[in-house]
């Protein structure tokens, strides 16, 4: 009788295992191409990480909610606090960008800067500032510009430099393109994505103009101690294999009144950032004064992002 | 209803019918399967870094194959047309398979599609709320889904709607739902390449897309490679199975594909001259596909092998003596398939991204993974065919049939060939 007993809770704990077996291989086969940390997923984060809404279909407080549990899930990934702001666009305001191209000297201290401030993944390597080189005289033609200069000094005689980025485009040819709404332009003007969305169609970036939107081929590798823990859901919070991700304007700095990441970290002063809407701000002041210029502007996008050269303030006749 | 469905699950029965070597096909396809899904599943884990795609060219060998298979899929038109249109009866026997091609052609755009994913799992996201947030009608990506659905729909309903009706010894009617969804078809099925081209068209930054000729060449290219496909699988049906197509009707087809390809030549050529000779920056990308930019030149094999096979084929096909000859007919087939898959896949997708938007060139080739994976949803496209058809012989050929009555009457009836014999309503 007791032995009979004992084979039956035997038996009991048998299925139990094999069920939770089960349903831990399961959940686990799905979450490889979900993003969470594999090891500590439960599948109640499975199922909410799975039906989690577009950010824009979400009320505050759901948004609130799904942030809590993506901080969980960075905590768990990364082992350190990572905050996720949601703040939303500021009322009258616009923003768009400067770049003085007789300051800039290509020493690619932007680039860096964007990619500590942003959480970009360092291997594979992903920049969302591209720096090109052309020889005086080539301006914009584009089969003449180089990416991958490297030379002992910049800058070198003969040759100016043209960073490129997200041109924040006022008529975005990418959001048109995304089959999923999963990029859209912010009330103030800024190209965003939702990370969780994107399903990596990358159509998006077939459509880009400016090759501004990066796309995650393998995980996303970044050391815990780089990672900048002041982050916003739609912008630098850590990325997941297979989405596109852009440049942002640095939306967790400027929404909160700051400048971005390049413009702080630009030793020449080559960069400027501001509300378009107010006239007294250095952006339209450049638009005003200098001579300015947008980025293939032919192609109907209207970036916000003004290239111009400088004489006065400039004088750096290099060649 | 219940009874109708039963019947549908004995009639499945018969694809465990079969000999030896049925069952050795469908293992080498099996096999072949398995090797693709191992490769995605390296896929899956690692990302989609397993392949050469890269910022630089961030579309290459899967959406290629995709927009070669929208191709074969708009292709079943060709007969469509001539058989419920024009109530050409050897070609009438036949469009079923045409249809089943379809069928088998979209599964495996879908499947391309899937595979090419960042995201797999959130596919859903793509259906119109309140499911997803399809992007319509802004996205042309969005009018895909719904072009390819509805012509997958299409065909299914049709295919498997004749078949019902065949199987208890009934004839569909044109004049009724199932007539107007069959005629529904040609238009939809135009639309599937044109919005695949619109698609392309869209990305108004790589003006190496940004062709007017591009829906219409594509729809000629359609024409002519699906239907050269169909050829070579029909000759392969009329040996294995008992089905029974004519010489005549193949030749026939062959005429057809003659125009097509004509035509596409045609467009080719004026989208070639237009690209090439005024020379400016926006020729860079044909410079690059024909003889290479600043010493890059690995698409330049593509490309010369498309040209000449497409030309060869175009001689073999036009020439009556070659075309009514299967040794030069099925050569002819051969090269106008290989050349416009290499002309429409590799040839489009990857010159669009090189150089990029920014000037720079990244050679794109394809990596082993690419190639295994794609291979598996080859094998799992000829695995569906086969089993389309294995299932749908019985039914065409006579030899199973359902009582109307709807009782549990099963019977097996040898007719030899009933099907399009005795379609009085279509002469009124």
């Amino acid at each position: 009788m007791k032995d009979k007993d004992e084979k039956k809770i035997e038996k009991r704990e048998l299925k139990i295992n094999r069920r939770t077996l089960l349903k831990g291989a399961l959940a686990g086969a799905a979450t490889t191409m979900l993003p969470l940390n594999r090891a500590d997923a439960s599948f109640k984060d499975f199922w909410e990480s799975f039906f989690q809404k577009h950010f824009r279909e979400m009320t505050v407080a759901e948004k609130q909610q799904v942030v809590q549990r993506l901080e969980q899930e960075y905590e768990r990934k990364y082992k350190k606090a990572i905050q996720i702001g949601i703040e939303p666009a500021m009322p009258g305001v616009l923003f768009g960008y400067g770049l003085d191209l007789s300051r800039c000297i290509g020493c690619r201290t932007c680039v860096y800067a964007c990619v500590h401030e942003n959480n970009q993944s360092r291997d594979p390597q992903i920049q969302w500032i591209q720096v090109l080189r052309f020889k005086h005289g080539d301006l914009m033609n584009w089969e003449k510009a180089e990416k991958y200069y490297d030379p002992k000094q910049v800058p070198e005689p003969g040759y100016f430099y043209m960073p490129v980025q997200c041109q924040q485009c006022e008529n975005p040819a990418c959001t048109r393109a995304c089959p999923t709404q999963a990029t859209w332009k912010e009330p103030d003007g800024i190209v965003v994505v939702d990370y969780n969305w994107c399903i990596g169609c990358r159509y998006c970036m077939a459509a880009c103009p400016y090759g501004a939107r990066h796309f995650n081929w393998g995980e996303p590798g970044i050391k815990p101690a780089d990672i900048n823990p002041v982050t916003h859901y739609l912008g630098n919070r850590p990325r997941y294999r297979g989405v596109v991700e852009k440049c942002t304007f640095c939306i967790q700095r400027t929404r909160k009144g700051r400048y971005t990441a390049c413009v702080e970290a630009c030793p020449v002063g080559a960069r400027k950032f501001g509300n378009l809407l107010d006239p007294k701000s250095e952006v339209r002041y450049a638009m005003e004064h200098k001579r300015t210029f947008r980025l293939k502007d032919d192609l109907g996008t209207h970036p916000k992002f003004f290239y111009f050269f400088d004489f006065e303030a400039g004088e750096r006749f290099s060649g | 209803m219940i009874q109708t469905i039963k019947n549908f699950i004995i009639a499945w029965g018969s694809i465990f019918k079969g000999s030896a070597k049925y069952y050795l096909w469908l293992a080498f396809l099996a096999g072949l399967m398995a090797v693709g899904v191992h490769a995605y599943i390296g896929q899956a884990e690692h990302g989609l870094i397993m392949t050469a795609m890269r910022d630089q060219v961030s579309w290459g060998f899967y959406i290629s194959n995709f927009t070669f298979l929208v191709g074969v899929a708009a292709a079943a038109v060709l007969l469509v047309v001539p058989s419920y249109v024009h109530h050409d009866k050897p070609i009438k026997e036949i469009v079923i398979f045409a249809e089943m091609m379809a069928i088998t052609a979209l599964l495996m755009c879908i499947m391309f599609i899937m595979t090419d994913l960042g995201q797999p799992l959130r596919v859903w996201h793509i259906l119109p709320p309140p499911i997803g947030l399809m992007h319509w009608p802004s996205s042309l990506l969005a009018w895909d889904v719904l072009a390819l659905n509805s012509y997958l729909f299409l065909n299914i309903i049709v295919v498997f709607y004749v078949l019902y009706k065949l199987s208890r010894g009934e004839h569909y009617k044109m004049k009724s739902f199932v007539g107007f969804l069959i005629y529904l078809s040609i238009p939809v099925a135009v639309s599937i390449h044109t919005v695949t081209a619109f698609l392309y068209n869209a990305g108004f930054s790589r003006p190496f897309w940004g062709d007017a000729i591009l829906a219409p060449k594509f729809i000629a290219g359609a024409l002519s490679s699906g239907p050269a496909l169909m050829l070579l699988v029909f000759q392969v049906l009329r040996k294995v199975t008992d089905v029974k197509i004519e010489d005549k009707t193949l030749f026939r087809i062959a005429t057809f594909i003659t125009y097509a390809l004509a035509i596409d030549l045609f467009f080719i050529g004026s989208e070639v001259f237009v690209s090439f000779y005024p020379g400016t920056a926006e020729s860079a990308s044909i410079h690059y596909l024909f003889f290479g930019l600043h010493g890059q030149t690995n698409l330049v094999p593509y490309i010369w092998t498309s040209v000449i096979a497409t030309v060869v084929a175009f001689v073999l096909i036009l020439n009556k003596g070659t075309r009514e000859k299967f040794v030069t007919l099925n050569t002819a087939c051969v090269l106008m398939i290989v050349g416009i898959y290499l002309e429409k896949g590799m040839g489009l997708v990857i010159p669009g991204f090189t150089p990029d938007v920014l000037g720079e060139i990244y050679q794109y080739t394809p990596t082993a993974t690419e190639l295994m994976v794609s291979l598996g949803v080859w094998a799992f496209g000829a695995m569906v065919y086969t089993l389309l058809v294995k299932f749908a012989l019985p039914v065409y050929t006579g030899k199973l049939r359902f009582a109307s009555s709807g009782k549990e009457d099963i019977h097996e009836v040898k007719v030899v060939r009933p099907h399009v014999e005795e379609v009085p309503e279509e002469q009124a």
